[in-house]
C-alpha cells in the first residue's frame, strides 16, 4: 500500500446501526477502503453487505433516522466529513463527490425534463442564467454520447431509454466537475449489451478526467476489466481487499472463492452444476460470533465461531480477513484467470 | 369486521394453497399482527362492539320508553329522573339515543352491504370482461357519480316519499338504504375494477389460464382474494360515512323521520331549539360522531395494515 | 392533448343525458297526478292545468318531454318556475352566492390543509404529526351538518362574534365560518393527503439523487419533493370544487345563506319542478366540467401521463 501524505477519500473503521432497541441492526462493522485520483475501486458483495450504506455515509446521504453513524471516520483529501458542518458537506456534494444510482428511472424526477435537473446544478450551484444553464446540460448529455442532445436537453425520463437515462444520469452526476464519482450498481438495471457501453464510458470519462471511481457491484464480470483493486465486503465488513488479478488468482477468502466458484464458467463441462454459497447472508440483527461467514463456509473449524478475523496483510498489498489466508492462497490451485470470468 | 374474513381466508380451507392463496394469506396473517398491536384498532372495536350490543338489546341500556312523552319535563336539563334530560316533546333523551342506534347502525351496514356488492360486482364484471361491457358499466356508473350526493338524495327521496305522508319504518328505512346505495355504488365499483384489472395482469392469473382454468375459477380462486383488501378498507371507512349520510338526509327532512328513532332523526327535531334545549341536540350528535369516528379509526388502522406504503 | 380533451368532451355527452333525463324522470314523470297538492288544499283549476301543461308539455310522454326541455335549454332557456319567473332569473340570483361560498371553502381547505399536511409530513412523528391525524380523524367523523350547529351556537348565539343568519348578498367575511364548515371535511382529506404524499415522496429515489447533487434543502424540498406530492393534492382540490358548488345545500341550510342549496331544497318541499330540474342540470354540467378540467390539469401537471 502507498502510503500518500492523504488519499482523496479514505474510509476508516466505520460503524453504521440502523433501528433501535433488540431490532438494532449492524449494517456496518468497521468497514475501511480507500480511493486515489485515477483509480477505480470496486466494492463486491451480494445485497445487504453494506455496500452502498457505506457510499450513502461517504456522501452524507444516509437517512438519519433511521440510520445511526456510531463510529469511524470519513477523510476526503485529508478533511473529516463525520461530523463536519452540513453546509460544507452539501458544497462537497456534486463538487467534489458525485453518485450515480441503479434505477436512473426512479433517480430522476419524472416530473421535470433531463435537462432542467442537469441545469439546476449550474443554476443553483454556479449561479448561471436559466438559458445559460440549459445550454451546458445540452452539452454535458452531448458529452455522454446522447445524440440529439439540443433535442433530447427537453425530454422527460421516462421518454429516454434505459441505457440513455442512465448516461443522463452520469451527465448529471458530473456537471460540476467531480474529483470522486461514486456509481452504485449503475448497471444492474439494464441490458447486457447497454451495460458494457455504459461500463466503457465510465471508464473512460474517468481516465479524461483523472477522477477517482467507487464502482459498488455484485457483478465479478463488471469488475474483472475496470477494476485497479476490489474490496470485497460481507455483513458490514471489508473481508478481502486487492488488485484484481490477484484476487482472480490467489483469494484468501472464502467467501471470495465462493463468490467466484458460483459464476458460470467457460471451461465449465456441459451440464455441471455450479456452485452456489450454501446458506443465506446473516441477519444483520444477529450477526454471528466470530467469523460472521463461518456457518456458510465449508472450511470452518473452532477458531471461526470464537475469535473475529481481522483484516490482515498477506503481502504484496492483499489483504484478508479470513484465520486461514494464508492457506487459500498458497493451496488454490484452480482458479479461472480474469479473462474467463468476463466472457462468460 | 376482519375476524370472520380472517377465518374464511382460502389458504385455511384448502390442503394445497397455490402461490396467490399464500400470499393473501400471508398478508391477513400480517395485517391481523399488525392491527393486534394498534391501540386505536382495540379502542374503535371496543366502541363498536358496545353500539352492536345497544342496537340489537336496547333495553340492556335503558328500562325507558323512548316514545314515551313527559310534556311537564319538556325540556328539562340532565338530572337523576333522565340523566341525558329530556327534549320539547319530553321524552327521556338517553332513552332514545339508545333506541336510536339500531336504525342508525341498520342503515349504516345495510348501505355499506348494498354499496359493496353492487359496485364489487359491477366492477368484477367491468375488470374482468373488458370491452364493450366494461365500457357500458363504466359509462353508467359515470351517470350516477355525475349526481352530487345531497342533491341526489333529495331528488330521489322526495320523489318516492312526498313530504307530509306517514310511512312504515321498515318501507322507511329501505328508501334511505337504496338511495345511499343509488348513489354511491360508482365508487365502489372504481375501487373493485382497478384492484381486478391489477389482478388480472398478474403472472399467476395467466399461469392459470394457460393451465386451462376456467373464467369463474380463476375470478374466484384467483382474482377476488386479491381484491378483498382495498375494498374492505373501502367499506370499514364507508360504513362510518354512510352513517354520517342517513345522519344528514334525516337532519333535512327527507331520510328517517318520526315514529323512526334515529340520531339523525334527533337532531333534526331538536335543531330550532338548540339555544333552549343544547343537550337534546349535545348527546345524539355525540353518540353519532363517536360511532362515526370509531368506523373511521378502524378503517384507517384496517387500511394502514394492509397497506404497508402507508407509515 | 387536443384529441385527448376532445375525446373525453364526447364522452361527457352521455353521462350528462344520462344524469340530467334520471333527474328529470323522477320529479316529473313519476308521480301518477303531477297536480296533486300543488294548489294547497283545493283542486286546482282547469285553466291552472291547461296552463302548466301546456308550458311543461306534459301531454307528451316523459322522453318527448325531457327532448322538449333540452332544445329549450340550449337556446339558453331553463323555462319558468310555478310562479311564471324564469328559472335562468332565478338562479342568476342565487348562484354567485353560492360561487362564492364555495371559493371561500375551497381557499380554507387548501390553505388549512396544505399548510398541516407539510409541516406534519416533513417534521415526521411527534406532536405535530398526532395533532394533524387526531383533528384530521375527528373531521372526518363530523357530519357537516354537526359541525355547523355547533359553530353556529358556539360562535353566533353565545359569543356573539359572527351573525347566525348570513344576509342577502353577502360579503367575503361573513363567509368565512360557513366556509370552514363547507370545507371542513375535505380540509382533512387535503391534509392527510398532503402528508401521505410528501412521506412518499421523501423516500423517493429522485429526492436523494437531489441531496447528492448538493441542492440546498429549501430547493430539495420546494422543487422535488412538493411538486410531485401537490399533483394528487390539486386534482383532489379540483375535483372537490364541482363537489361543493353542488353540496353546499346543508351548510345554506344551517347558516341561511339564499344560494342555490337553499334555492333547489325549497324547490323541492313546493314541488317547484322546474327549478329543481333547472338546477340540477346546471349542477351536474359544473361538476362534469370540473373534472374533465382536472383531468386535463392532471396531464399539464404530470408529464408521465400521455392522453393519445
Amino acid at each position: 500500500m502507498t502510503v500518500a501524505a492523504s488519499h482523496l477519500l479514505e474510509v476508516e473503521d466505520l460503524h453504521v446501526e440502523f433501528g433501535q432497541g433488540r431490532d438494532t441492526a449492524s449494517v456496518l462493522n468497521g468497514v475501511g477502503y480507500h480511493v486515489d485520483e485515477g483509480e477505480t475501486l470496486a466494492v463486491l458483495g451480494e445485497s445487504g453487505s453494506g455496500k452502498s450504506v457505506t457510499a450513502q455515509t461517504v456522501m452524507g446521504i444516509l437517512d438519519t433516522p433511521p440510520g445511526r453513524i456510531t463510529g469511524g471516520s470519513v477523510r476526503f483529501r485529508g478533511e473529516e466529513l463525520l461530523g463536519a458542518d452540513p453546509e460544507r458537506r452539501r458544497m462537497l456534494r456534486g463538487e467534489s463527490m458525485a453518485m450515480i444510482f441503479q434505477d436512473a428511472l426512479s433517480a430522476l424526477n419524472p416530473v421535470y425534463s433531463v435537462g432542467f435537473q442537469i441545469a439546476e446544478q449550474f443554476r443553483f450551484r454556479r449561479g448561471m442564467s436559466r438559458k445559460d444553464a440549459m445550454a451546458r446540460a445540452a452539452e454535458m448529455l452531448d458529452l455522454v454520447r446522447i445524440p440529439n442532445a439540443k433535442q433530447r436537453v427537453r425530454e422527460y425520463p421516462h421518454q429516454f431509454s434505459g441505457g440513455m437515462r442512465q448516461r443522463a444520469m452520469i451527465a448529471m452526476s458530473l456537471a460540476l466537475d467531480p474529483e470522486l464519482l461514486i456509481a452504485d450498481e449503475p448497471t444492474t438495471a439494464l441490458d447486457v449489451t447497454v451495460q458494457a457501453q455504459i461500463m466503457e464510458l465510465l471508464d473512460e470519462l474517468r481516465r479524461e478526467r483523472g477522477m477517482g471511481l467507487i464502482l459498488i457491484t455484485h457483478d465479478l464480470g463488471v469488475v474483472a476489466e475496470v477494476a485497479d483493486r476490489i474490496a470485497v465486503m460481507y455483513a458490514g465488513r471489508i473481508v478481502e481487499h486487492t488488485d484484481a488479478a490477484t484476487l482472480y488468482a490467489h483469494p484468501g477468502h472464502p467467501y471470495t472463492r465462493g463468490l467466484m466458484d458460483s459464476v458460470p464458467r467457460v471451461d465449465d463441462v456441459a451440464g455441471a452444476a455450479l456452485r452456489p454459497i450454501p446458506g443465506l447472508p446473516p441477519s444483520l440483527s444477529a450477526i454471528p460470533p466470530g467469523c460472521p461467514f463461518h456457518p456458510r463456509c465449508a472450511h470452518a473449524e473452532d477458531v471461526c465461531a470464537a475469535e473475529v478475523p481481522l483484516l490482515r496483510e498477506l503481502g504484496g498489498d492483499h489483504q484478508a480477513a479470513c484465520h486461514f489466508a494464508e492457506r487459500f492462497v498458497a493451496e488454490d490451485p484452480d482458479r479461472p484467470t480474469t479473462h474467463e470470468v468476463v466472457s462468460r | 369486521m376482519t375476524e370472520p374474513l380472517l377465518a374464511a381466508r382460502p389458504a385455511d380451507t384448502e390442503p394445497e394453497p397455490e402461490p396467490d392463496a399464500a400470499e393473501v394469506s400471508g398478508l391477513w396473517t400480517d395485517a391481523w399482527r399488525q392491527l393486534r398491536r394498534r391501540p386505536l384498532f382495540w379502542v374503535a372495536s371496543v366502541i363498536i362492539l358496545v353500539l352492536l350490543v345497544m342496537a340489537f338489546f336496547p333495553s340492556l341500556f335503558t328500562s325507558i320508553d323512548p316514545r314515551a312523552t313527559d310534556l311537564a319535563g319538556s325540556g328539562s336539563e340532565p338530572g337523576p329522573d333522565a340523566i341525558f334530560g329530556r327534549d320539547l316533546q319530553g321524552h327521556d333523551v338517553f332513552a332514545r339515543a339508545v333506541y336510536g342506534a339500531g336504525p342508525t347502525l341498520a342503515v349504516g351496514v345495510l348501505a355499506t352491504l348494498g354499496t359493496v356488492l353492487v359496485g364489487a360486482l359491477a366492477g368484477l364484471l367491468g375488470g374482468f370482461r373488458g370491452g364493450w361491457q366494461d365500457s357500458l358499466l363504466s359509462r353508467f356508473a359515470e351517470i350516477f357519480a355525475g349526481l352530487p350526493f345531497v342533491l341526489g338524495g333529495i331528488v330521489i327521496l322526495t320523489t318516492f316519499n312526498p313530504p307530509g305522508q306517514p310511512v312504515p319504518e321498515s318501507r322507511l328505512i329501505f328508501q334511505v338504504v337504496t338511495t345511499i346505495t343509488v348513489l354511491s355504488w360508482p365508487i365502489a365499483m372504481r375501487i373493485m375494477r382497478a384492484a381486478t384489472i391489477t389482478a388480472k395482469q398478474q403472472d399467476y392469473v395467466k399461469a392459470a389460464r394457460a393451465l386451462g382454468a376456467g373464467p369463474l375459477r380463476i375470478v374466484f380462486r384467483h382474482i377476488l382474494p386479491n381484491t378483498l383488501a382495498p375494498v374492505l378498507v373501502y367499506a370499514t371507512i364507508q360504513l362510518g360515512a354512510f352513517i354520517g349520510a342517513e345522519a344528514t338526509l334525516s337532519f333535512l327532512g327527507i331520510g328517517l323521520k318520526d315514529p323512526v328513532v334515529s340520531w339523525g332523526v334527533m337532531i333534526a327535531e331538536s335543531q330550532d331549539r338548540v339555544a333552549q334545549i343544547p343537550h337534546a341536540i349535545l348527546f345524539p350528535a355525540g353518540f353519532l360522531v363517536v360511532t362515526v369516528l370509531a368506523f373511521v379509526m378502524l378503517g384507517d388502522a384496517v387500511r394502514d395494515a394492509l397497506d404497508p406504503r402507508g407509515r | 392533448m387536443g384529441r385527448y380533451t376532445l375525446r373525453r368532451l364526447l364522452q361527457l355527452i352521455p353521462v350528462f343525458l344520462g344524469s340530467t333525463f334520471i333527474v328529470y324522470a323522477l320529479v316529473w314523470g313519476l308521480s301518477d297526478d303531477p297536480f296533486a297538492g300543488k294548489c294547497g288544499q283545493r283542486a286546482c283549476s282547469p285553466a291552472y292545468i291547461a296552463v302548466m301543461t301546456e308550458r311543461y308539455n306534459l301531454d307528451d310522454n316523459i322522453v318527448v318531454q325531457y327532448l322538449k326541455y333540452l332544445g329549450a335549454l340550449f337556446t339558453g332557456d331553463f323555462g319558468q318556475t310555478a310562479s311564471g319567473t324564469e328559472v335562468a332569473d332565478v338562479i342568476a340570483n342565487a348562484y354567485p352566492t353560492t360561487i362564492k361560498l364555495a371559493i371561500v371553502a375551497l381557499v380554507i381547505e387548501a390553505v388549512i390543509g396544505i399548510l398541516a399536511g407539510i409541516v406534519s409530513g416533513l417534521r415526521g412523528r411527534g406532536f405535530v404529526d398526532s395533532l394533524v391525524l387526531v383533528s384530521t380523524l375527528f373531521l372526518i367523523s363530523l357530519p357537516v351538518f354537526v359541525t355547523g350547529l355547533v359553530l353556529k351556537q358556539v360562535l353566533g348565539v353565545e359569543l356573539g362574534i359572527i351573525r347566525t343568519s348570513v344576509p342577502n348578498d353577502p360579503s367575503i367575511a361573513d363567509l368565512i365560518v360557513p366556509g370552514f364548515v363547507l370545507g371542513s371535511l375535505s380540509m382533512a382529506y387535503v391534509a392527510r393527503l398532503t402528508r401521505t404524499s410528501l412521506i412518499e415522496n421523501t423516500r423517493a429515489d429522485y429526492v436523494r439523487t437531489a441531496v447528492a447533487k448538493g441542492l440546498s434543502r429549501r430547493r430539495v424540498v420546494g422543487v422535488h419533493m412538493l411538486r410531485n406530492s401537490l399533483i394528487a393534492v390539486v386534482t383532489f382540490l379540483g375535483t372537490d370544487l364541482g363537489a361543493l358548488m353542488g353540496g353546499a345545500i346543508v351548510t345554506e341550510g344551517v347558516f341561511n345563506i339564499r344560494g342555490i342549496g337553499g334555492l333547489v331544497f325549497k324547490g323541492i318541499l313546493q314541488q317547484d319542478t322546474a327549478t329543481v330540474v333547472g338546477i340540477v342540470v346546471l349542477l351536474v354540467i359544473v361538476y362534469l366540467i370540473a373534472n374533465l378540467v382536472v383531468d386535463l390539469l392532471y396531464a399539464v401537471l404530470d408529464p408521465r401521463i400521455r392522453y393519445d
